[in-house]
């Protein structure tokens, strides 16, 4: 018993970590309709920069802050070079940028800060182990900061004119364009909050997984696989989705079927929600009009 | 996928005394890749790819090969030194080795990366007799000159050192209850193998396992299994990251095991700091080569020899990445033993060569662990030592242990 | 990709090119011809070139299966190497561990791809854009994992993987193994390439299209859109587990590691630069997954991954329907609009 309780406790504090990065894939979907198969990558180039304003001297937070900031300004420069001349073109060949993208940043994070496994601080510190010491005082605390990022995006695009902005030029840019809202712009902009967005992500989940550059190589598909179990167009759905995957991969592993094909199992059970639920848990069921 | 590791060593500098078996005095007669003034040697990579942390020892073996012509080269001959990128997928693999050996007309092929990627030009070298010399893997299956007499490793297989680590243990604890993490590929399971040959039917009753596949973000759950079983010895075969992950939750979860770690995942700086040192007090591994950062190697002249090579020829380089010593002391033998051919590189010679190393002194290798190899044995280094660690460095202890004969 | 509506209808990614009607004996000159410039390799280049257009031919196969179902089906699969590794698997069990012919292996992965791509293609029906993505994705990453499994090692030989032998040039041919292989490969590619042809002119291929871009139109029209697609999905997975069979007596070795889900985004890069919906585009696609790479590695050394990448991007840039897309300006330009 105390075996299954450890082990649910384990599975949510991985699934912390799937649900930030889940979090930054719904966003970039919300505000653009395509889910960037980059954003891992992303996120990882970001922590490194992170690390860097850190071993420079800057204090956490400062560089906490800093890093979300350049990362931004990194995630508009991505749609503005690289997305905007294939816009026309087929969805597919996006992916095929995305794929470019994914190569490109892997490889240059690797080239510029070298593969060895680096440690990343937290600000959470405490010497006093939780829940057996399953939990670090460092999970509990990024997960805080993930549910203040999940209320952060509500608001903004429940609440401000920017968002529902955002949310109109993803749904239908032709019509947004025709009451003025610059879809252009949007989208950047879109790219922009998605790169902070996982920049937060990397930032929390390196102290758990240690840096090195392909860090976020098997958890990006965790999170995909949590996002669309909770809905793509549903925020709060993806960080509940990404919280299960943890969970349900951990029990399968250790109940079902063994470590050997833990994944394999888990991907199986969401595939059979999926079949049963096509929009995922929580999301919306779309009816588009012939 | 990632998998491959190697421990370093050391080499260097032995480079002069040793060779020199007597040169058989071949004339410049037709050798594939070797003309009047260059020697042609290939290599395969991760130099791209989620491998490429590898991709360093490449790297240090070019400007080794750099340094070694600037002083001359090998009997009035040039190193051209070939490495191509595989990114760590074997059917990579073989399309670049075919191009140096059917394009670039290779000499021959020295330190290729990766257990999979070798395993899929294992046939094609041996078939067309190319010497295959001195892999950066550890399996244990390049160990096999009657079938494929072309083919020589170089470092301590892992599968020796999980022997070693079962009979420490059956001599320390002989009613212990194992638990064994490893990777799920062809690294990890070498582990698993090698505590098998040990316990033999003993295996089902003492030991527990668990996997984990390289893409796993955490190994959390493996770890919290494991400790459920109740074993009181933890034996891990996992690559760096996953094995900080482990010291650091084992320590925080108060289990208390007697623990082994592989020594492809003992780096001080990739390791065992990101664990934080403290966790890690009382851990056990074994290794064949010296460790850049503990003290004890501060005024060592090999290790001096190392620091010197790194500071002419390498000075952006991470001294505490380790692959930088294992390439050393790799590329310090192939040195040692192109000196050796004399003046015939054929590679009937080179591979005669390869396979009789008289043992010698390595200065990145502790002392008293040598290179060798016969005709018969191709296991070129055989001997390690345990070593636990002290809250700061890793400290010796036992004698060196010369390779299980199970 | 845009998730729920799979590729936009208001996008129709092909337009059919112009129909002109070509004398019998003009089209049978073009087919000699096409014929004598496939089979010249074998006298003009050295082995190990020839070696390369073996697998991009291979790789081609592959990338044209794929091109059925994601190209003219319109369903997103990111997980075409589970199929590559099953034919790959299943020609290198029937001949590491029960001797038999690799031609007599053939059929048999075929129809294994067949069957398996059949059951996928049944959820696959439910699932639309990036679900089916993920789907198919999480086949990709799950086959290593599989095949590495203990109740499966016996035959798969786990994670050390399977060695095999090319097929025997016939004694009256002077061909060495190379180039024989390189012939093999070619005829059945031809095979798969007729295959495919066949198909999409047929009544099959213009009511997959139909489905791809107008699915509730071509529903009342009275297609059975269900067994269309299971269809397209078996054929597809057939196609590329062909392919993979062809892989594992080029390579002659299969391993776990050889079949990681890089080699699903290979594939898919392959399609997107050659061309979505294009069969000639798939030979592109082929030749661009095995020849690029080492451009990339000839022009850095140091990072040949980012090299790749910015390929990649600059070429999707300056032909983003592929490289089909720009055959088809080409063709537009110089026959002007007719037809």
């Amino acid at each position: 018993m105390e075996a299954l309780a450890h082990q649910i406790i384990a599975g949510i504090a991985t699934g912390g970590i799937y649900a930030s990065l889940a979090l930054a894939l719904v966003m970039i979907y919300q505000a653009t309709h395509h889910v960037n198969f980059a954003q891992g990558e992303m996120a990882t180039l970001s922590t490194f920069i992170a690390l860097s304003f850190i071993q420079a001297g800057m204090p956490y937070w400062v560089a906490f802050f800093a890093t979300i900031a350049v990362s931004f300004l990194i995630g508009v420069a991505v749609e503005r070079l690289l997305m905007r001349p294939v816009q026309n073109a087929p969805v597919l060949t996006h992916v095929g940028v995305f794929i470019g993208l994914l190569l490109i940043i892997g490889n240059l994070t690797g080239w510029v800060f070298g593969y060895t496994t680096k440690m990343f601080p937290t600000p959470f510190e405490s010497d006093q182990p939780l829940f057996g010491g399953l939990v670090s005082a460092h999970q509990l605390g990024s997960t805080a900061v993930t549910l203040a990022v999940l209320l952060l995006v509500y608001l903004f695009f429940r609440h401000t004119k920017l968002g529902l902005a955002m949310r109109a030029a993803a749904y239908n840019p032709r019509s947004a364009r025709l009451v003025g809202i610059r879809v252009g712009w949007m989208l950047a902009l879109g790219w922009g909050l998605a790169a902070a967005i996982g920049a937060v992500a990397g930032m929390m989940i390196a102290p758990v997984v240690f840096l090195d550059p392909t860090m976020m190589l098997g958890i990006l598909l965790y999170a995909f696989a949590g996002a669309l179990l909770g809905g793509i167009d549903n925020p709060m759905g993806a960080v509940l989705g990404g919280f299960a995957v943890g969970v349900l991969e951990n029990l399968a592993g250790a109940y079902v079927v063994g470590t050997e094909l833990k994944l394999t199992v888990a991907l199986i059970i969401i595939i059979g929600v999926l079949v049963i639920r096509p929009s995922g848990l929580f999301g919306r069921v779309v009816l588009s009009r012939v | 996928m990632t998998t491959t590791t190697r421990r370093t060593l050391l080499a260097g500098a032995t480079i002069g005394a040793a060779g020199l078996a007597m040169p058989n005095i071949a004339p410049a007669q037709e050798t594939p890749g070797v003309t009047a003034n260059e020697i042609r040697i290939g290599s395969t990579n991760a130099l791209s790819g989620p491998a490429s942390s590898y991709s360093v020892i490449s790297r240090c073996l070019e400007a080794m090969f750099q340094r070694l012509n600037e002083q001359g080269g090998v009997g009035g001959r040039r190193i051209r030194f070939i490495v191509y990128d595989d990114g760590y997928q074997p059917p990579r693999t073989l399309e670049q080795t075919r191009r140096l050996v059917e394009q670039d007309r290779v000499a021959f092929l020295f330190n290729q990366l990766g257990t999979p990627t070798n395993s899929a030009i294992h046939r094609y070298v041996n078939q067309r007799r190319i010497p295959h010399l001195f892999l950066a893997t550890g399996a244990d299956k390049w160990a096999n000159p009657k079938e494929y007499p072309w083919t020589i490793g170089w470092q301590p297989s892992y599968r020796v050192e999980a022997q070693i680590y079962a009979k420490y243990i059956l001599e320390q604890k002989p009613d212990a209850r194992i638990a064994l993490l490893y990777q799920n590929d062809d690294f990890g399971k070498d582990y698993l193998h090698g505590v098998q040959d040990v316990l033999g039917q003993r295996f089902s009753s003492m030991v527990r396992t668990a996997t984990n596949e390289v893409t796993d973000p955490t190994i959390d759950s493996q770890i919290v299994q494991l400790q459920a079983t109740g074993a009181d010895v933890l034996i891990c075969g996992v690559v760096p990251r996953f094995a900080a992950q482990a010291i650091r939750r084992v320590f925080d979860m108060g289990w208390r095991p007697m623990f082994f770690m592989t020594n492809v995942s003992i780096s001080v700086g990739a390791v065992m700091q990101p664990a934080g040192p403290e966790r890690g007090v009382g851990l056990i591994t074994s290794d064949y080569r010296k460790d850049q950062s503990d003290p004890a190697w501060a005024d060592d002249p090999g290790m001096n020899e190392w620091r010197e090579f790194m500071r002419r020829y390498l000075p952006d380089a991470d001294l505490t990445d380790n692959n930088y010593t294992y390439a050393y002391g790799v590329g310090t033998t192939m040195i040692h033993v192109l000196r050796q051919c004399g003046n015939d590189f054929s590679r009937q010679n080179v591979m005669r060569q390869a396979t009789s190393i008289a043992p010698m002194d390595i200065p990145v290798l502790l002392p008293g662990i040598k290179v060798q190899s016969q005709p018969d044995n191709y296991n070129v280094i055989r001997q390690m030592q345990l070593q636990r660690w002290d809250g700061r460095s890793w400290v010796r202890f036992g004698n060196v242990i010369e390779g299980a004969n199970v | 990709m845009s998730a729920s509506k799979g590729i936009p209808a208001s996008a129709p990614m092909v337009r059919a090119p112009a129909q002109r009607s070509i004398a019998g004996w003009q089209r049978a000159a073009i087919v000699l011809l096409g014929a004598a410039a496939a089979l010249a390799p074998i006298w003009v280049l050295d082995s190990f070139p020839l070696f390369q257009l073996t697998m991009a031919i291979i790789y081609a196969v592959a990338v044209l299966g794929l091109n059925i179902v994601t190209g003219y089906s319109g369903q997103i699969s990111l997980g075409h190497g589970a199929f590559f590794a099953v034919g790959a698997y299943a020609t290198a069990i029937l001949m590491a561990h029960f001797d038999w012919s690799f031609w007599a292996t053939l059929p048999v992965a075929a129809l294994v791809c067949a069957a398996i791509g059949f059951c996928i293609g049944f959820p696959a029906l439910r699932l639309h854009g990036l679900y089916l993505a993920l789907t198919t994705f999480a086949l990709a990453v799950a086959v290593p994992q599989l095949l590495k499994h203990r109740a499966l090692e016996g035959w798969t030989g786990g994670v050390q993987g399977l060695f095999l032998l090319k097929p025997d040039p016939p004694s009256w041919l002077p061909l060495s193994p190379d180039r024989w292989m390189y012939v093999v490969v070619l005829v059945i590619a031809a095979l798969m390439y007729l295959l495919a042809w066949n198909l999409i002119r047929s009544r099959i291929g213009r009511a997959l299209m139909a489905t791809r871009d107008h699915p509730t139109a071509a529903e009342a029209m009275g297609m059975d859109i269900a067994s269309l697609k299971t269809r397209a999905f078996a054929v597809s997975a057939t196609i590329t587990g062909v392919a993979g069979s062809l892989s594992a007596v080029a390579v002659e070795y299969v391993a776990p590691d050889s079949f990681t889900f890089f080699v699903s985004i290979t594939l898919f890069v392959g399609m997107v630069a050659g061309g979505i919906a294009s069969i000639l585009g798939s030979l592109f696609g082929g030749l661009f997954v095995v020849f690029v790479p080492n451009i990339a590695e000839a022009i850095s050394r140091s990072a040949p991954g980012v090299i790749y990448g910015v390929i990649l991007i600059l070429f999707l840039f300056v032909m983003p329907d592929g490289f089909a897309g720009l055959l088809r300006r080409l063709w537009a330009r110089a026959f002007g609009p007719r037809g």
